[in-house]
């Protein structure tokens, strides 16, 4: 029971109006609180959905903008729209706005989520043609540019978002060329065994796919329209289109001077999803979720995850929202198994648990060649995670062994007439996400410190 | 004592009208090992770790020994219910291709003006009456309606393959004690008829197709080559079967379920939206399939018994559908229940194929009936039911209508 100093009374600010922020603020209304809300969102758009931007709305069966998120209740928020957040002043607790506004809180939920990563070199980035895919504009942009049929379209990057753009282009017809840094398309998230299936997949279906190179130079005609790329290894593509699909940076610049533990692996929280100190001291009323945040999770030794995954953002959001309106023991942690999915090149593959955080994997169920599989990765002797290839409906047994901490390799016998385990359990073959130009869908940044600082603050 | 002869009063007749004392009895027990060896799982959570087990076959070739009370396999060839991976997907998505996504997304709820249609010619020959079954002239002319629509089966041979159906049910069914020879002989002999039937029917469509499914099995062949004539039979024996016999109990039961609680059909009689829910609560409160056979191809722990390979493990769907560790009240009947992942469709790879044309039909049905039943009386509470304890449902539900002013 709220007693005096009421959690249920605000003012309240969430700061990122995506995915976490709206069911964020529909929780805290669920549950009772029934002070003054304010959304900040620096899109001009009311929530929307991104997974269909790199599905549906490329492959012109959706309009970018039909993908508004639905609202399962009305959460009685001052919505401020494209408008950015530019500072946090935690001692005086106002949330700063860069049209000069400043918004006080008792309790702020940071969920600024992250952005895609611009191409290095900003006069390249600017030609004609040139796309990067994280938002409904960008989306709606490069759909168009798609159905006025280039040529051949670049893609710069294969982990999941590069794949699923270089799939739609392939079920349109348009010729596409995959250039990838990694010895192979999503190896940054699934790991080498899996990435070399996925790289059969993408050449199976007439995707020219390069790995082991880096574009060196976007090239562009006197009319500053894109007209193809230098590879660094000699040789030049020429292309209408290109999307930079290197993956994400996450939104924390505005916090640059809050005393947070922000950092490019997002803002460091607690299990309750509160945000630390750059001291790594818990703060009491600021709150982190979604794709921002880094948090420990017991399942994967308390290592400080990072996620970008629809369902961490959704349950983290909840939590969050539980603990932004409950003080003390009816505090809950965020404890979700990492489940995540991606549908390409006529596959559905989905992830329950984190297979970067391995060291061997089999395959559980199924096989390569038929392109039905379960992937199971242990880590030290133990499941962590499973990846399954048309198979999902298998999911939900493989995370209970997560749960369970259970032995790997699994015990075989499975019912669909393979040998349920590999002879041998294979290398993972996870590369260092520092290796990586386009960041892993999970990161455990937990044993990457990215920095040294002291931030001395005036007395008093 | 009681433990050993649960399976013995679950499938006893005169628990037919109330088994859910015997199922709470049950999930106390957690795993309750059989007399006859097989074992009883009633609890929710366990109920669906096995559904997704890998480790668990549902081809009934990997029992062990001999288990009297349950069904035999003599089947020849086997339906894709009673088939593992590979072979079970392959059947599974041929006859999904004209049924579903992603062949055929549309195809069942284009059938809605249809069954709607149908829906209003039962309800117009019940006018004037002041005495209905609820069985008889509705709830099963009803789904066969449908189910002969979509398959291309003449709808003047029902009582035909009714007798054949019936046959085929009952051999599906589990007493324990009992000599289940005879009805085992009659069921394969039914099944082998009813292939035949349905073989030729769909023979008659080659190469002049109408808009049905057995047309669409014997004229769009799939690259890997289709349905052989035995995989046809025993998949059209089973769209047929499955198609209708579920479908009539969740009627029944649902039109059981709403005169037992007036409260809540004035409700849903006002408030039509409810329906989509309410047919879920029924599919979780009063499930039309109750028990599921699965055969363990490794030893599998279960709630801390470790059931030994070959030995079958009967999942009692009914059973979990009102786990309290699962759902809040769950005795209660609430069709505005939220949390409502039920079994009552099953779960994992043999999730029920049917799962979205019983839903149609039952949301159109019940809807139509409700203004009818407003002023309904029961006859008799409860009422008789059918044999079946796997397919539970009543045989007869005789109601009294008011007289129309």
């Amino acid at each position: 029971m709220p007693g005096p100093g009421d959690l249920r009374e605000g003012p309240i600010v969430i700061v990122g109006a995506s995915l976490a922020g709206l069911r964020a603020a529909e929780a805290l209304r669920e549950r009772g609180f029934t002070g003054s809300l304010t959304v900040v969102g620096d899109e001009p758009h009311p929530p929307y959905d991104r997974p269909p931007l790199s599905k549906q709305v490329l492959l012109g069966v959706s309009a970018a903008d039909t993908t508004g998120l639905p609202m399962r209740r009305d959460p009685d928020a001052d919505w401020r729209l494209g408008v950015r957040a530019t500072g946090l002043d935690p001692v005086g607790r106002q949330v700063l706005l860069a049209d000069g506004e400043s918004l006080p809180y008792d309790r702020l939920l940071i969920a600024t989520g992250t952005r895609a990563r611009p191409w290095p070199r900003p006069e390249q980035a600017a030609l004609d043609g040139v796309f990067t895919l994280r938002t409904r504009d960008d989306a709606g942009c490069l759909a168009e540019r798609l159905a006025a049929g280039p040529r051949r379209v670049l893609v710069i990057g294969a982990g999941f978002t590069g794949s699923e753009i270089a799939s739609a282009c392939r079920e349109r017809g348009i010729e596409v060329t995959v250039a990838e840094r990694g010895t192979a398309p999503l190896v940054g998230a699934l790991g080498g065994t899996l990435a070399r299936f996925a790289a059969g997949l993408q050449r199976a279906h007439g995707v020219d796919l390069r790995c082991g190179v880096t574009v060196t130079a976007l090239c562009g005609n006197d009319g500053g329209r894109f007209t193809g790329a230098d590879l660094s290894d000699g040789s030049h593509i020429d292309a209408d289109v290109c999307v930079i699909a290197m993956g994400a940076v996450r939104n924390v610049e505005w916090l640059a001077d809050s005393g947070l533990a922000a950092g490019p692996h997002g803002v460091a929280c607690d299990a309750g999803c509160r945000a630390f100190d750059m001291y790594g001291i818990v703060t009491d009323d600021v709150f982190v979720a979604g794709d921002v945040s880094r948090f420990p999770h017991p399942l994967f030794d308390y290592q400080m995850l990072s996620l970008e995954h629809w369902g961490n953002a959704v349950a983290q959001a909840e939590v969050a929202a539980h603990n932004m309106i409950s003080s003390g023991p009816p505090r809950r942690p965020h404890l979700a198994v990492p489940v995540f999915w991606s549908s390409q090149f006529g596959v559905n593959i989905k992830s329950v648990g984190v297979p970067t955080y391995s060291d061997q994997v089999v395959i559980a169920q199924g096989s390569l060649s038929e392109r039905r599989l379960v992937a199971v990765y242990g880590y030290r002797g133990r499941i962590t995670a499973a990846v399954t290839v048309n198979m999902a409906k298998w999911l939900e047994y493989y995370q209970g062994l997560i749960e369970a901490a259970a032995p790997f390799p699994p015990a075989p016998g499975a019912a669909d007439g393979h040998p349920l385990v590999t002879e041998f359990a294979l290398p993972s073959d996870v590369p260092d996400p520092r290796g990586l130009s386009h960041g892993p869908t999970v990161a455990l940044t937990g044993h990457l410190p990215d920095r040294r600082l002291t931030v001395v603050r005036a007395a008093g | 004592m009681a433990v050993d002869t649960l399976l013995e009063r679950i499938t006893d007749y005169a628990n037919r009208p109330d088994p859910y004392p015997l199922y709470a009895e049950l999930r106390e027990a957690g795993v309750a090992r059989q007399t006859d060896g097989s074992y009883l799982v009633g609890g929710y959570y366990d109920i669906v770790a096995l559904f997704h087990n890998p480790r668990l076959s549902s081809d009934r070739r990997n029992r062990a020994g001999t288990y009297s009370g349950l069904p035999a396999d003599e089947e020849e060839p086997r339906p894709f219910i009673r088939l593992d991976d590979p072979e079970h997907r392959r059947l599974r998505s041929l006859a999904t291709r004209p049924f579903g996504p992603p062949h055929s997304p549309g195809r069942i709820d284009a059938m809605r003006d249809e069954i709607t249609r149908i829906t209003d010619e039962l309800i117009e020959s019940l006018q004037g009456r002041t005495r209905v079954d609820v069985v008889d002239d509705f709830a099963y002319p009803l789904p066969v309606s449908v189910i002969c629509r979509l398959l291309g089966v003449p709808r003047e041979d029902e009582p035909t393959f009714r007798e054949w159906s019936n046959a085929i049910i009952d051999s599906g069914d589990i007493r324990p004690g009992e000599d289940l020879g005879t009805s085992q002989r009659a069921g394969n002999q039914a099944r082998a008829q009813m292939g035949r039937y349905l073989v030729d029917l769909a023979e008659q469509r080659r190469g002049r197709p109408g808009d049905d499914m057995l047309s669409a099995f014997v004229n769009d062949p799939d690259p890997s080559g289709g349905l052989t004539r035995e995989e046809l039979a025993a998949t059209a024996v089973l769209l047929l079967v499955a198609g209708h016999e579920t479908t009539v109990n969740l009627i029944t039961n649902g039109v059981l379920t709403l005169l037992r609680h007036p409260d809540q059909l004035a409700r849903l009689r006002h408030e039509p939206d409810l329906l989509p829910g309410a047919v879920e609560e029924l599919l979780r409160y009063e499930p039309p399939v109750h028990l599921l056979e699965r055969i363990p191809l490794t030893h599998v722990d279960v709630a801390g018994t470790t059931i030994p390979k070959g030995v079958p493990v009967l999942l009692v769907l009914a059973s979990g559908n009102r786990d309290p560790k699962r759902f809040r009240d769950p005795d209660r009947f609430d069709p505005t229940r939220r949390d409502n992942q039920h079994l009552g469709f099953g779960s994992g790879i043999h999730i029920c194929y049917g799962a979205p044309l019983a839903r149609v039909e039952a949301q159109i049905a019940l809807g139509a009936l409700l203004p009818h039943l407003t002023t309904a009386t029961l006859v008799e509470d409860p009422p008789p039911y059918r044999n079946s304890a796997v397919l539970r449902g009543p045989r007869h539900l005789p109601i009294e209508l008011a007289p129309s002013p």
